[in-house]
């Protein structure tokens, strides 16, 4: 009991820290994802082929090794940061490939004719993005950002690694100082079980809603 | 001599090494009503499709009113903003409709009223609701596509179109993907259309409708123009031997 007591606000703060990682990595990631995905869509053919490279660079590199360069390596080009700028940073560049594919695919769901139509009455390419293709693809694209945003969560573990306060940060710091492994690591389940639970709920509540008048009568 | 709305010449198109339209002549007079006929694969829609340049020409001229659209000169594009002004007077109704499924039928007619005309919300909701009951959805305003008949998704694309006033509708056999009972309303729709002197561009597969309503048919086959002519000269009386087997296609899998 004087365990909780003791540990418990600690682990506390570290719970919102993982929130906060995982709340602006997903945010993060996600815009840097779209814009990679309108520019391979938009872009010239040149700009396609880097982005490609830099996707297939990002998801065949485990994150413990992105954010150990960043991290260790940043200094040697100046780029020195904090341990939470460095693992939000890392965090947003590890899941933009993902999430960049991802809208690639909702783009792609969207039926051509439907963007004729806006082109026929002569809106803007950037009214047609934000009026009719961003739309229409989230609706196709919702389920795997949710799924994925869902990963993340996990990933937000690593951070500890560079020192980041997150909920295992003070689990691994609890074990270590009482040799409670067990309990410890109990917290840690139930925290992201709880949080995970939370974010899929969030998700099927959206999902409901944007999808509401797309059912089609049969 | 009457006035040209389209003036089309000498036209080619090629996808790849297949060329889909072969020196294409036509002149689409103002105010009246122009149907495009053909078997398919014909170039009817790709033709149809050059015309507001959803589909780009690869040599010869489309004017609009006398002004090319698509190029500047011969071989230099027109800038994208220039594209869209020639666009907003040009209407076009899609054999699938191509409603925007997030929107509602109102929603729908009042989008290009707010992003390409300019219109406040309120505003452009009124033209809409205008437009729609022109096309007699007044009572499916706020429904969304999900929640309409083929037939009544359709006229809310007609009137989609025709709400931003345009000087040319052009349609790609709008009544091609409705059940039977469906193609009345529409044609009705259209009739109602060129009664009232819109120029009209049909692509269409309604022997009854280009007879009716045509001032002039246009038949194409192989990515040429083969005859425009009067709705009688072309489906009564055809010259052409490739116009005759068309038909008698066309009667043999109408009658039973
Ligand atoms: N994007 C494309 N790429 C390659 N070939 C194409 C493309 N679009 C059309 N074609 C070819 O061009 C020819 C003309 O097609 P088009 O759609 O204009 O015919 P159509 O007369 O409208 O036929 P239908 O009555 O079936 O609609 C066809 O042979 C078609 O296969
Ligand atoms: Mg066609």
């Amino acid at each position: 009991m004087d365990l909780l007591s003791q540990y418990g606000p600690a682990l506390l703060r570290g719970f919102g820290y993982t929130v906060l990682c995982w709340a602006l990595g997903t945010v993060f990631g996600m815009a840097l994802g779209l814009v990679i995905a309108l520019l391979r869509h938009y872009g010239p053919r040149w700009l396609c082929w880097v982005l490609q490279v830099y996707i297939e660079v990002i998801r065949g590199t485990p994150f413990l090794v992105q954010l150990f360069v960043l991290y260790y390596g940043g200094p040697l080009i100046g780029l020195r940061l904090d341990a939470l700028p460095a693992g939000l940073l890392g965090l947003t560049i590890y899941g933009s490939p993902y999430f960049a594919e991802i809208f690639r695919a909702g783009f792609r769901a969207v039926p051509l004719g439907q963007l004729e139509a806006a082109r026929a009455i002569g809106m803007t390419e950037a009214a047609i993005v934000r009026r009719i293709l961003l739309p229409l693809s989230l609706v196709s694209a919702l389920p795997a950002l949710i799924n994925f945003s869902i990963i993340l969560t996990k990933e937000t573990v690593i951070l500890s690694i560079i020192t980041v306060p997150e909920l295992m940060y003070q689990v691994s710091r609890m074990s270590t100082e009482t040799f409670r492994y067990v309990e410890a690591n109990l917290v840690l389940a139930l925290f992201f079980w709880g949080l995970v639970e939370a974010i899929s709920r969030l998700g099927r509540r959206f999902e409901a809603r944007i999808t509401k008048h797309l059912i089609e009568r049969t | 001599m009457q006035a040209s709305a389209v003036e089309i010449r000498n036209v080619n198109k090629f996808y790849g090494p297949f060329q889909a339209l072969k020196d294409v002549d036509l002149s689409v007079p103002a105010g009246k009503v122009t149907c495009l006929i053909g078997p398919s694969g014909s170039g009817k829609s790709t033709l149809l499709r050059c015309i507001n340049f959803l589909e780009e020409y690869d040599s010869g001229e489309i004017r609009i009113d006398g002004r090319l659209i698509g190029y500047d000169a011969p071989g230099r594009k027109m800038s994208g903003r220039a594209l869209r002004e020639m666009r907003r007077s040009i209407g076009m109704v899609f054999q699938q409709f191509n409603l925007w499924p997030h929107m509602s039928a109102r929603e729908n007619v009042a989008e290009g009223l707010i992003r390409v005309r300019g219109l406040s919300k309120t505003e452009a909701g009124a033209r809409a609701a205008e437009a729609l009951a022109k096309v007699g959805l007044a009572d499916k305003m706020d429904n969304h596509p999900s929640r309409l008949s083929g037939g009544q998704q359709q006229r809310v694309a007609i009137a989609r179109a025709i709400a931003m006033e345009p000087r040319l509708m052009l349609f790609d056999e709008p009544t091609s993907a409705l059940d039977p009972e469906l193609v009345g309303e529409v044609l009705t729709v259209m009739k109602t259309l060129a009664a009232e002197g819109m120029t009209m561009v049909v692509v269409t597969h309604e022997m009854g409708f280009a007879a009716h309503v045509a001032d002039r048919v246009a038949f194409m086959e192989r990515g040429e123009l083969v005859a425009a002519d009067t709705p009688d000269r072309i489906l009564h009386q055809p010259q052409d031997p490739r116009i005759q087997s068309f038909l008698r296609t066309y009667h043999e899998r109408n009658s039973f």
